[in-house]
């Protein structure tokens, strides 16, 4: 039976589609779930599309964080449910605390969009495990506010721990901690990426077609899950 | 001297309430206040009503203030057979400034649809929000270019914004989805210091409110010119594609339909932006008028853009029109005026941001994110729903009244608390402002101008001072690489970008089934319109086509932004009729219509205007977007060969206004290149063909900075090199140099695959394309060689080329951003201005006095003597010639292949390239 995969549109949700979309590419069924339906309409895993949503006022995603289905989300990623939050979506998953830090200004202060290297270090979560350790893959980048910060303790615990994701390579576009563009919670189901695999599942439209790796892996995470 | 109406008057004059011929909507959120006009409020109101100006004709009113003439105001007293009230006043002075009426340019503009050649494309034309054009059966594209530049100067960041918004309004009021934006801007000198206030707000702008609505920038222009000094231009453009029959419709028709304003709250931004701000020179007190430019939320847009196409598919909406210039004026008139019925709106149903604004100011105010919507009343509370279910305001204000008995059409009646402010018939807004046939007159320096030619200026002459040109030319801003400006835009969201900048056009599927898309480019060059605005035009046109045509893409249809200086002056007004007589005749040779377009005048600061600027939009449409042709070279891994390099198109010694003159000597004078648009249509045609049958690998365009220019970016875009061999005719002196620097139009630089040339020269000769194989591509070399000349290794290119806009705007260093800790962030910032790209490096060359030796046209050039049978077409040829090798290319072996040998005698069955005659 084919997966079905749930996209989250917000009030200025932008890559829904997109993110949609790829889940077609990577061979499940997108299901267009609404910030204010408290329903997550039985998915099997959630994508948090990136964009503004909200505007990204008062903090990007901070009022986000609050949508009816966002308590539902948080519910089900305890028990387990795969959840992807990418750019916009990696700030909420900080904002609702399923991550850990905050994703702030780029330090140059300007938006920047452009192609990144990132290295693949976690291959155990739900959302990487087609990738190999240390590979490095093409995947745009374009954010205002993708600065991944945190406290020392917090990131020395996410190193330990191998909850470091993926990394920027040859060059950090936007001054994270420790090149960090990607990290995932203890249980390994909920990641959060700044970059946006998304963007990079066509020949035609993307840099490469690195970005299905992200939704492949779910799919067999899925399959290898108890259902 | 004109006063404001008093405020405290002396005979308070009772009078009744404006008595609506029919009650409002039931449905409307907030009822018409049960107040009683009695004459002490009135006055503590301070309204100046209808019946108090029938009681006051002698009031004096501050017409010119509001940027209306003499004759103009008496125009309004004989149209209304009464002095006009505050409100008339502000909605008359806005709807009749340069801005909305068009009085200026109506006269000669009219030639885009006198001269517009049959199309059958067409659903929607000038004179519409924008141009409608269809591309297959069920779809369609509308696609249109605006200006922004007196805001953007006052206020960059909000300017640029809401320059964005607004384009993208007039698209979404067609019924479209918007789905690609571009930016063509123009700035001062690079290093003048104003040019790093406007430049970063602009850029800003322009990414903050095109990101946060979702819509890719897929291309633009950023030129620098000390002519736009103080006068900066800001053009957006927008692409929208909606189904045909989702078409949507200005005309409040219905007699009984409700009046929905719907989005942000007004406010007291932007009042007088389209009089005061656009309509008029700047002058010393220009940053006073920072209020007069409106404040953008795109997340209102966006979230407007989504409500708007729900309504359009469930087929709730009668009309809709945009607010931006001339905001609710604008709207409320042009949408009764094109139904020729009337319109009953209570002005106090506005939802307003500050509670104390006063009538003319809600009227003229042009808050940005604002529709108006015509709705049947039996859908209102439908439409109420979904702008509910989006988070966007909507409230009734008004209803659609009925033509008068005798036919005439309906008057606008607008009360403000009982009190009747406005009754006008409204078409007297729209149709029958004023329309001047302005004197013109050519500029008196023009022959002197036009007779001090670029050719005659010392070149260089040998390979060093070639090479040091390359150098410098590719480092100079208005050649150098942009990415500081593009990389602050998105190009991606949406998922159908399959080109972006630095591409030569934007490319856009519209249709993921059946891989249909277009192809959009914008160009303009206004050293070349200074020299001659007629053919400057044409070289725009011919430019922004041959832009189209490189991606394998039709061109179908055009748009323009004409941006010129102060119609009051005869010598801008003639570049104007030029110009536009220019675009006229272009179109008409070309065979594709003008769709819509944009007037911006009275861009100079002064007595000072900005070179007569105007932007040419064209579009193309591609069946399958996997047949678009990209312009850097490709390294082709499976056959580890080379491309062979053609010129396509003649080069002459073409150099007055060309980028080489004015970075170099700064000189600006002399005729700007022969344009010949048969020859323009017969390369596009050859183009597209040679695109589907998979002959090219690469197409770039040859224009501002000539070949030497393409070459570098050809090389740059995948690191893949090449080896150029300098045509014979071409040989000795400072020939190398015009075959690098010359600007000659219709020039294309093609790569074709092995196993391909013959087929594409044969295409050529089929096309009467002159051709010339002047070299290959060379993965392995890296670097970009020009046999006997020079050898620059890409590294080397690659700096020059891309150092100069973050020396000079510093913050976003190319490909390095320190990581930080906490705390840490300052320091982490990489900052290179102290980049020695800065500053071009000073002409210091050996050069050779201008020769006037005639030459000698070669024997016709033949492809290499080896060459296998053309490749069919076939189904699976694009995907893989399609996929650009961005990700880690590895580098193909070397392959033997030598520039320029082997020229056998071989089938020539293209015309010569002719020989380079100095134009």
């Amino acid at each position: 039976m084919t997966a079905r995969v749930g996209v989250v549109t917000f009030p200025g949700s932008l890559d829904d589609g997109d993110a949609a979309r790829a889940v077609r590419i990577a061979g499940a069924e997108p299901v267009r779930l609404w910030h204010g339906d408290p329903e997550l309409h039985g998915v099997d895993a959630v994508v948090l599309p990136g964009g503004f949503s909200y505007g990204d006022y008062l903090r990007c995603g901070a009022i986000a964080r609050f949508a009816p289905v966002m308590e539902k989300i948080v519910d089900a990623a305890a028990g387990g449910l795969p959840v992807l939050g990418i750019c916009n979506g990696f700030q909420i998953l900080c904002e609702a605390h399923l991550l850990p830090g905050a994703l702030t200004r780029n330090q140059h202060l300007h938006f920047r969009n452009r192609d990144q290297i990132l290295r693949i270090e976690a291959t155990g979560t739900a959302w990487t495990n087609t990738f190999q350790p240390g590979q490095e893959v093409l995947i745009p980048v374009k954010n205002g506010e993708g600065c991944y910060v945190a406290d020392t303790a917090t990131l020395d615990a996410l190193e330990a721990e191998g909850r470091v994701v993926a990394r920027y390579v040859g060059g950090n576009p936007n001054g994270s901690q420790r090149d960090i563009a990607a990290i995932t919670n203890p249980a390994g189901n909920v990641v959060g990426i700044m970059p946006h695999p998304e963007h990079a599942v066509e020949a035609l439209t993307g840099p490469s077609l690195d970005g299905l790796g992200f939704f492949t892996s779910v799919l067999k995470h899925l399959v290898g899950a108890p259902a | 001297m004109t006063t404001h109406p008093d405020p405290v008057r002396e005979t308070p004059e009772a009078y009744p309430a404006a008595a609506p011929t029919q009650p409002g909507p039931a449905a409307a959120p907030s009822a018409v206040p049960a107040r009683h006009a009695s004459a002490a409020a009135d006055w503590a109101d301070g309204v100046d009503t209808v019946p108090r100006a029938e009681g006051t004709p002698e009031e004096l009113q501050p017409y010119a203030e509001l940027g209306l003439r003499d004759d103009e105001y008496d125009r309004i007293r004989h149209l209304l057979d009464r002095r006009p009230t505050q409100s008339e006043l502000a909605m008359y002075s806005i709807m009749w400034s340069e801005h909305c009426s068009y009085k200026s340019s109506k006269v000669h503009l009219r030639q885009f649809g006198e001269k517009a050649p049959p199309s059958d494309r067409l659903l929607a034309g000038i004179g519409e929000n924008a141009g409608v054009v269809q591309v297959s059966d069920e779809l369609a594209v509308t696609f249109k270019v605006e200006s922004h530049n007196h805001p953007s100067f006052v206020e960059p960041y909000q300017g640029a914004a809401t320059g964005v918004g607004g384009i993208v309004r007039d698209i979404l009021a067609m019924g479209a989805r918007p789905v690609a934006v571009m930016d063509p801007l123009r700035f001062g000198a690079a290093d003048h210091p104003d040019t790093a206030r406007v430049l970063p707000g602009v850029v800003a702008g322009v990414g903050g409110y095109g990101n946060c609505l979702g819509l890719p920038n897929i291309g633009g222009e950023v030129v620098f010119d000390p002519c736009y000094q103080g006068n900066p231009l800001v053009n957006a453009l927008c692409l929208g594609v909606l189904p045909v029959n989702r078409l949507q419709k200005k005309e409040a028709t219905g007699p009984g339909n409700v009046v929905v304003l719907m989005g942000a709250k007004t406010g007291r931004d932007g009042i007088g932006g389209v009089s005061v701000l656009a309509s008029a020179t700047f002058d010393e007190g220009s940053e006073q008028r920072r209020p007069s430019v409106q404040v953008g939320d795109p997340f209102i847009e966006k979230l407007l853009i989504e409500a708007c196409l729900e309504l359009y598919d469930a087929e709730l909406v009668v009309g809709i029109q945009d607010l931006g210039g001339a905001g609710l004026t604008c709207a409320l008139t042009e949408t009764a005026a094109s139904a020729g019925t009337g319109m009953r709106v209570w002005l106090e149903r506005v939802p307003l941001r500050e509670p104390s604004m006063e009538p003319h100011e809600i009227l003229a105010s042009e808050s940005q994110e604002r529709m108006l919507l015509v709705v049947a009343p039996e859908k209102l509370e439908a439409v109420l729903k979904t702008c509910e279910k989006w988070g966007v305001l909507a409230t009734a204000i008004g209803e659609v009244t009925a033509p008068t008995e005798d036919g005439q059409p309906g008057r606008l009646l607008i009360t403000w608390r009982d009190q009747l402010v406005v009754d006008v018939p409204p078409g007297s807004l729209v149709d029958d402002g004023p329309v001047y046939a302005r004197p013109m007159r050519e500029p008196a320096d023009l022959i002197l101008l036009q007779a001090d030619r670029a050719e005659t200026l010392p070149r260089p002459a040998d390979p060093d001072a070639l090479r040091e040109t390359v150098l410098r030319m590719i480092a100079s801003p208005n050649l150098a690489d942009k990415t500081w400006v593009t990389e602050q835009y998105d190009r991606y969201v949406l998922g159908n970008t399959v080109l972006a900048q630095p591409e030569d056009s934007g490319v856009i599927r519209i249709d993921e089934r059946t891989g249909l898309g277009v192809a959009l480019s914008v160009d303009g060059n206004g050293r070349y319109a200074r020299l001659d605005p007629y053919h400057g035009t044409r070289l725009a046109l011919a430019e922004a086509y041959r832009n189209v045509a490189v991606t394998g893409a039709l061109p179908i249809a055009v748009t323009n932004c004409l941006n010129f200086g102060s119609p009051e002056d005869p010598g801008v007004m003639w570049q104007f009729a030029e110009a536009v007589r220019g675009l006229a005749d272009g179109c008409a040779e070309l065979g594709i219509p003008v769709t819509g377009g944009n007037v911006s005048f009275y861009n100079q600061t002064g007595a000072a205007a900005i070179h007569p600027t105007p932007v040419v939009g064209v579009l193309g449409v591609l069946d399958n977007v996997a047949d678009r042709v990209p312009m850097g070279f490709v390294p082709q891994p499976s056959s580890g060969d080379h491309d062979q390099l053609f010129l396509l198109g003649e080069t002459h010694v073409e150099l007055s206004g060309s980028e080489w003159a004015w970075v170099t000597h700064q000189h600006l004078g002399g005729v700007p290149p022969h344009v010949d648009l048969a020859r323009e249509k017969q390369l596009a045609e050859l183009l597209a063909a040679a695109a589907r049958v998979g002959h090219l690998s690469s197409a770039h365009d040859l224009s501002d900075g000539g070949l030497a220019q393409s070459l570098v970016e050809s090389c740059l875009r995948y690191g893949v090199g090449a080896r150029i061999a300098v045509p014979e005719r071409f040989e000795g002196n400072s020939m190398p140099f015009v075959f690098l620097f010359s600007e000659s139009a219709g020039r294309v630089l093609v790569s074709v695959p092995r196993g391909h040339e013959k087929a594409f020269t044969a295409l050529c000769g089929e096309h009467g394309v002159p051709w010339e194989l002047i070299g290959v591509t060379d993965p392995a070399a890296g670097a970009l060689e020009v046999r006997g000349q020079f050898r620059i290794g890409l590294d080397e290119l690659r700096e020059a080329h891309t150092g100069t806009l973050p020396s000079l705007f510093g913050g976003v260093a190319p490909f390095e951003v320190t990581p930080a800790e906490a705390g840490a962030a300052d320091e982490a910032v990489a900052d290179r201005s102290d980049d020695p790209h800065a500053e071009p490096v000073a002409q210091d060359v050996p050069v050779e006095a201008p020769t006037s030796d005639p030459v000698v046209a070669p024997e016709s050039a033949a492809p290499e003597t080896e060459v296998a049978e053309p490749v069919e077409a076939d189904d699976e040829r694009p995907t893989e010639r399609a996929t650009p090798p961005l990700r880690r290319p590895t580098t193909p072996p070397p392959a033997e292949a030598e520039v320029g040998e082997g020229r056998a005698d071989g089938a020539q069955t293209a015309p010569p390239a002719a020989s380079p005659d100095e134009r």
